[in-house]
């Protein structure tokens, strides 16, 4: 009797689950069909529910990691980088071709030996405070950038700075140390109100929106700024949120519920979870370079043959394949493709899949059965974890073992990135400013973040060349030439800049992609 | 008590020590150079002797002073009090969602022990106790909101906004924990009942006279509660503690989801002032629960 009843419940549990299976899968297509006809009822039903967003007066934003700081010096993140951008508004603002346009100056000249840069200031920038921005707020922004105390992470960048000069009431001189004809980006940074000392709690800027509030793992609320300077770039939407989504996996349910009407790389997995009625999906590139970074002075790593095998075994093409539908693009040296100035489309030649050469190389190295090795990777960032598994594959064809060890960001940052304590890792390294150096001078021996230990006096001696030089010709070839060495050296094994996939509500367009860490609202509008 | 809190916290402090990074690695991220992380480490009092830190940071707790957080720079007490708003309305909601579901399913199936529905009930039971919280949350996602649109998912109303919509929000998510609970409730009702039932001052009970009714409610129910009361009780701590899984799921900026950030982001005042607020509670409720047993049951307070 009760060996029946236990067989009896069994059963029902099984035929109860497979019901609750087969409701969920049939909800997902559900949608796909019924969202059509329930698109108006969806904007009625969630302007109920959440903040406003039947209508394009109010833009949700979905980012994953909470800010750092609404104060620009404290900035270290990429995600606060692209929020920051829409606030406050440098000397120079980038533009989507990646060149730098005066901003709160109208216009700006640099010495010729490249040590003076000249900046008028423009007549009628406001701050979001309706105060003008003066000569002196321009000195004591640059100044408190310098400031070991208040700079953060750009200290070292404005270290360079000797002096700021008012020269007149529209008329500021930066006055270098020594001349760098480079130095024109790091002007991008905000400038803000001598009266306001802590950003933090008080952000003030000159952007085209201004701040409203911030609650911590919740959201930062924006709104447009109606005194912004420049009535061909003010903002079109008068209400935005940045929405924190800690949960990666809820994305593509926010997105189709309408809590999210915006979200920036968005995985290739969670695409298919998108009604394609309700929203588009943009493609771009994410602005980094994604490489086995391989920790040079470690056995074997040392050898330029091994790091030269490894390159040879591996097939970029394969690893985009797997990681994220075929996209993404390939790059063979320390340059991302949308940085076109620098970027050599050449290097991803240097070395194409060549099983045979790999080896002969490993066995020239005295590794001709091969060895293991870790790969350290962020267990926060899926597509690098993929990457590893598929390199895992292709180094296995070569008879190297290579182990994945996934490990926590906090650990990442502190083993691998800060005690170099690590043999090889999978990671996307960016560009802090638009320009060659913020994508180079990591690979100077004595660098404070040569996290791969790369050591080669060619290069130093290249890169310094090309740091000193005031001719813009020869500087960007000289650059090429320090891509070059290290592509030569294979000093990691560079793979590809990963795609971005931009899901934004069809209610809006105007999406538009920035060479670097830059989200910039204010062109988004209505879709027509 | 308090011997509790200064060992977790100890025990906390140690473990900050065992695993690697720390706020500095975190804050700095890949600006980090080793001159800054120094900077850094000195002005956070991190490159101080951890019994040191740790005996610093007891005074302050004792005197109330919670710290600042290293991410928020913004009082913990402040940051904490508005996420432990937001934990203490989902776990009331989901008690109060429990405690409707679990008496009277619990006592109808009881009294009517063996029947079909009581068969039925108890399959249920299994199944949905068998089903893991982020799993029926993400179907009560899919159903509320994707296909009826009661709710968006994700579209978490602050209570300093709205508090009826705040409220609104919670209550599928309040579902999501509730129901595995009341489920394991109601069959602890059932058997405590059952096991009452066949007790003899319950046959006594009826050889007086009474009806069913008045035996299970009059007699009955007050001792069959007393084990159910412990679970409840239990029950009630583990989602004052925040259910992490729901407030992962739902996106509810809880307390269990400021938790887990902070580990992440090695916030240690944040993390301290969670755990030990988390300790606290299931403390209290256990004290609770002890008194509340003497108060039904004047025996117990003998022992």
């Amino acid at each position: 009797m009760r060996k029946k009843f236990v067989r009896l419940s069994l059963s029902v549990l099984a035929l109860s689950l497979a019901v609750f299976l087969a409701a969920c899968g049939g909800a997902q297509q559900n949608t796909e069909s019924s969202s059509s006809t329930s698109t108006a009822n969806t904007s009625t039903e969630t302007s109920q529910t959440s903040t406003p967003s039947g209508d394009t007066d109010h833009l949700a934003i979905g980012i994953t990691q909470d800010i750092d700081s609404m104060d620009p010096a404290k900035a270290e993140s990429a995600a606060t980088r692209e929020l920051l951008f829409n606030v406050y508004e440098g000397l120079v603002k980038p533009d989507t071709a990646g060149n730098l346009n005066p901003t709160v100056a109208s216009e700006y000249g640099i010495s010729d030996d490249g040590s003076v840069y000249s900046f008028t200031l423009r007549d009628g920038v406001k701050f979001h405070d309706g105060s003008n921005v003066t000569a002196q707020d321009v000195k004591y922004s640059i100044e408190r950038y310098r400031d070991s105390t208040t700079g953060g992470s750009l200290v070292s960048a404005f270290a360079k700075v000797d002096r700021v000069d008012i020269v007149d009431d529209t008329h500021v001189d930066v006055v270098l140390k020594e001349p760098d004809t480079d130095f024109l980006a790091y002007f991008t940074i905000g400038i803000t109100p001598a009266s306001v000392s802590d950003l933090d709690a008080n952000p003030v800027g000159s952007g085209p929106y201004k701040f409203v509030s911030r609650s911590p793992l919740e959201n930062v609320v924006l709104e447009k700024f109606d005194d912004y300077w420049n009535a061909d770039e003010a903002a079109h939407i008068p209400n935005v949120t940045f929405k924190i989504v800690s949960n990666t996996d809820s994305i593509g349910l926010e997105l189709a519920g309408g809590s999210l009407d915006l979200y920036w790389r968005t995985p290739e997995a969670q695409l298919s979870q998108i009604p394609e009625d309700q929203f588009n999906i943009l493609e771009g590139g994410m602005n980094l370079v994604q490489a086995l970074y391989l920790n040079n002075s470690h056995a074997p790593f040392d050898d330029v043959r091994v790091r030269q095998a490894l390159a040879y075994a591996i097939d970029p093409q394969q690893i985009m394949d797997f990681v994220s539908g075929g996209k993404g693009s390939e790059v063979g040296s320390s340059m991302y493709p949308a940085f076109s100035k620098y970027f050599m489309p050449e290097l991803n030649d240097v070395y194409n899949q060549d099983i045979d050469r790999a080896k002969e190389l490993l066995a020239e190295a005295g590794y001709a059965d091969g060895f293991s090795f870790t790969i350290q990777v962020s267990s926060a960032h899926p597509q690098h974890v993929e990457t590893s598994e598929v390199l895992k594959e292709q180094l296995a064809a070569i008879g190297v073992t290579v182990n994945i060890q996934e490990i926590e960001w906090n650990s990442w940052l502190s083993d691998v990135y800060s005690d170099r304590n690590y043999e090889a890792t999978v990671v996307g390294v960016d560009a802090s400013a638009l320009n060659a150096p913020s994508m180079l001078s990591r690979f100077v021996s004595d660098a404070g973040n040569n996290f791969v230990n790369f050591n080669s006096s060619n290069f130093d001696e290249t890169y310094a060349k090309a740091v000193a030089s005031v001719d813009e010709t020869e500087k960007t070839s000289l650059y090429k030439d320090c891509e070059k060495i290290l592509a030569n050296e294979a000093a990691s094994v560079y793979i590809q800049d990963l795609p971005s996939f931009v899901v934004l509500n069809n209610r809006f367009d105007g999406y538009e992609f920035y060479p670097l860490y830059a989200q910039n609202i204010a062109s988004i509008k209505p879709a027509a | 008590m308090l011997i509790t809190l200064v060992v977790v916290s100890l025990c906390l402090y140690l473990s900050f020590q065992l695993i690697s990074g720390d706020p500095a690695t975190r804050m700095l991220g890949t600006s980090a150079t080793p001159e800054r992380l120094a900077a850094l480490r000195q002005e956070l009092g991190l490159d101080q002797p951890v019994l040191l830190q740790y005996v610093r940071w007891l005074g302050a707790f004792v005197t109330g002073d919670l710290g600042t957080s290293y991410v928020y720079h913004q009082p913990v007490t402040e940051l904490l009090s508005s996420k432990i708003i937001v934990t203490l309305s989902l776990a009331l909601l989901s008690f109060v969602f429990m405690c409707i579901i679990a008496f009277p399913v619990g006592i109808y199936t009881a009294k009517h022990a063996g029947s079909v529905l009581d068969r039925i009930v108890l399959v249920v039971n299994q199944v949905i106790m068998a089903i893991p919280p982020f799993f029926s949350g993400i179907i009560i996602s899919w159903v509320f909101g994707m296909i009826l649109h009661l709710f968006a998912p994700g579209g978490y109303i602050s209570y300093t906004k709205s508090i009826p919509q705040f409220v609104g929000y919670l209550v599928f998510p309040a579902i999501a924990i509730a129901l595995p609970r009341a489920a394991q409730a109601a069959r602890l009702i059932r058997g405590s009942i059952l096991e009452e039932a066949s007790k003899n001052y319950t046959r006594t009970a009826y050889s007086r006279g009474n009806s069913t009714n008045g035996v299970l409610f009059n007699h009955v129910l007050k001792h069959a509660f007393l084990p159910v009361l412990t679970f409840m009780g239990m029950s009630l701590g583990n989602m004052l503690a925040g259910s992490l899984v729901v407030e992962r799921v739902f996106n509810i900026p809880g307390i269990s989801n400021t938790l887990l950030t902070s580990i992440g982001n090695r916030d240690y005042p944040v993390v301290l002032a969670a755990v030990m607020w988390i300790a606290s509670i299931i403390i209290i409720i256990n004290f609770l629960v002890d008194v509340l047993y003497r108060v039904i049951d004047p025996r117990t307070a003998e022992e």
